[in-house]
């Protein structure tokens, strides 16, 4: 979780208020200290172990391993399928809220946040077990098919890549809204006004002006989105099945199951590497198109 | 308003400008009365079929297209032009704007001025009737201000534009203006040419809001259509000729009056050589400007109020602090208006 946040885009919003001018480098220091202290002994230490735990026998084996035993790639890039499909879903549905509530008035816009909210406080395990409640065998959507009639007996929704794509672009679906949001309500009213002076329509002002000027926040939400999925371990692991595994459950099952360690770790390097290499291009991407890094 | 014609907006912040342009531009509908621009009513026409540029206070230039781009633009968006037509219209603009060379920048790579400039490029490009500016020279400094003022009204005049330019600076309504709209509180209050506004205000607001103006209050002893005499304080009566009064109402004797004087429009003269009806003062400060002196002369028998009067510097012994004189007003030039009626237009 921490990775993602810490290589966003570097700012979701247009004005950029540089606080370096007004503190000393020793007071900033000792602001990020305590930060840097924690992230060092929570995160890089542990991470540098489990980099070293997969080199262990100072061989290659379990990186071997992965790479020549289909299955263990097959799972790796189920993972960067579904993060992908998880990533464009959300795209798709959470785009269209976002852009309502940068429009909508106070109050209206703050009921739609606190609905998009309100899931995000929610425990992942409790949004996920009722997407359990929701999809099982004789769960409501299953009693309704069967009762209404459009099917004949139960169908198999649950531990299915579906359902594991369905409940993570649930559960991912606010990190793409709110960058997103934050980004159109930044942009100031009078681009779309001048467009729409200089000749286009509705559509037009939209498409030309909006949907550019909202990218940095599409971008931000989509490695969001992306990031986060590629480790998602709860969800699948609840509304997945066996057939649906993704990388997480299967270090997940490597370390508390199989008890192999060394093996787990070099998964995880890996698991961190393709993270990272979708970062970077991302940040590719986003810094080639000129015009958009003016915005920043 | 006439085709052709600069009209400045000008009006206290929140005296509804803004408001008037947006609802001109098409963002904002009239709550009532109609809107129509050469007999086309366009009340409640979609802004993009309006056919007006429009110069925004911040520009609002496309922070993710060139500066060509951004002039393209509107030629794009009404795709009736071929794309060569469209480069070569672009060419035309940015080097009418002096900006040809910055072509392939971004907006936030170009100065304040030059951004304006390309502003100006975009609304014109399509070549629209009507030319809206809002304050677009507020986020400038004073010096670029008074070049580009220049530079707008010249390039105005070229293209035969009508504008209506949204602007709290009076000077600049002034300079530019074939006529003034006067605005406060959402109302109109005075349309005019500058001079007449200068020279005819018909409230108070205007008379205050122009130029410098000198107010005391006093009370009509006799307003007729033959003259009008003010009562100032027990001594100080002021006959003044019909004409001054010539634009507003008759008053009934006892009503409660605003004496409104132009610092220029008065003289001072030692005390006793003012004639009847000067107003005996005492000079609180006297200050020199170069091309001329400003006094500030408190009156002798209503320590109250004080008069500003500016006189051309040019061969006149100055008077000193604390000097005795007499106040001797160009009676003509003076203007009364009610007091308590504020907005009354």
């Amino acid at each position: 979780m921490t990775r993602s946040l810490t290589l966003l885009p570097r700012s979701l919003s247009f004005r950029r208020p540089s606080s370096a001018r007004f503190y000393s480098l020793t007071t900033s220091l000792a602001l990020v200290t305590p930060l840097l202290a924690a992230l060092m002994a929570g995160f890089l230490y542990p991470v540098a172990r489990l980099v070293a735990l997969s080199f262990s026998g100072g061989t290659l084996s379990h990186y071997r391993r992965i790479f020549t035993e289909p299955l263990h790639l097959e799972v790796l890039f189920s993972t960067i399928e579904v993060a992908f499909i998880v990533t464009v879903a959300s795209l798709l549905l959470g785009f269209p809220v976002a852009y309502l509530m940068a429009q909508l008035g106070k109050g209206l816009a703050m009921a739609v946040t606190a609905c998009v909210f309100i899931p995000l406080w929610t425990s992942v395990l409790i949004r996920s077990y009722a997407w359990v409640v929701l999809l099982q065998r004789n769960g409501i959507i299953n009693t309704l098919l069967v009762d209404t009639g459009p099917t004949e007996g139960p169908l198999k929704l649950i531990y299915t890549q579906g359902a594991v794509i369905l409940a993570m672009t649930h559960v991912l679906m606010p990190f793409m809204i709110l960058p997103i949001y934050s980004t159109l309500r930044a942009l100031p009213p009078d681009y779309v006004r001048a467009a729409r002076n200089l000749g286009a329509g509705p559509v037009r002002a939209f498409v030309a002006v909006t949907l550019p000027l909202s990218l940095p926040g599409v971008f931000a939400g989509s490695v969001m989105c992306f990031v986060l999925a590629l480790g998602f371990y709860i969800t699948p692991a609840l509304v997945g099945g066996p057939n649906s595994m993704l990388m997480a459950t299967l270090i997940g099952q490597q370390t508390t199951v199989l008890l192999d360690w060394p093996f787990a770790a070099a998964l995880s390097t890996v698991l961190l590497a393709v993270t990272l290499l979708f970062v970077l291009m991302f940040r590719r991407t986003l810094s080639l198109s000129k015009g958009l890094n003016s915005v920043y | 308003m006439t085709a052709g014609e600069f009209v400045s907006l000008l009006g206290p912040s929140g005296s509804g400008k803004t408001t008037a342009l947006t609802m001109i531009a098409g963002f904002e509908t009239p709550s009532a009365g109609r809107i129509t621009i050469g007999g086309q009513d366009v009340t409640f026409l979609a802004p993009n079929h309006r056919n007006i540029g429009m110069v925004f206070q911040k520009y609002a230039l496309f922070p993710h297209l060139t500066i060509r781009q951004n002039i393209a633009f509107p030629l794009r968006m009404r795709g009736r032009m071929q794309k060569t037509a469209i480069a070569r219209r672009v060419e035309e603009m940015l080097e009418l704007v002096q900006l040809s060379e910055y072509a392939e920048r971004y907006p936030n790579q170009l100065s304040g001025g030059q951004q304006q400039r390309v502003a100006v490029a975009r609304a014109l490009a399509f070549e629209p009737p009507v030319l809206l500016m809002d304050e677009p020279l507020g986020a400038l400094d004073k010096k670029l201000r008074e070049a580009m003022q220049f530079e707008i009204k010249r390039l105005q005049e070229r293209l035969g534009a009508t504008v209506v330019y949204v602007t709290h600076d009076q000077d600049e309504a002034l300079t530019m203006s074939d006529r003034i709209a006067i605005m406060s509180d959402g109302r109109l209050m005075q349309f005019g040419t500058p001079t007449e506004l200068y020279r005819q205000p018909r409230t108070e607001f205007v008379a205050d809001f122009i130029g410098r103006m000198n107010f005391i209050d006093g009370d009509c002893l006799d307003c007729t259509a033959e003259q009008t005499v003010v009562r100032l304080s027990e001594r100080t009566v002021l006959n003044l000729p019909s004409a001054a009064n010539e634009r507003t109402r008759r008053y009934n004797a006892g009503t409660a009056l605003r004496l409104a004087i132009r610092p220029e429009r008065m003289r001072l003269t030692k005390r006793g050589d003012g004639g009847a009806d000067a107003l005996p003062g005492i000079v609180d400060a006297a200050v020199f400007i170069g091309s001329t002196y400003i006094y500030l002369v408190r009156l002798a028998d209503r320590p109250d109020a004080s008069l500003q009067v500016q006189i051309a510097a040019d061969g006149v012994t100055p008077f000193q602090k604390n000097d005795d004189v007499d106040i001797v007003l160009d009676g003509a030039a003076a203007h009364v208006f009610p007091v308590m009626e504020r907005c009354a237009a």
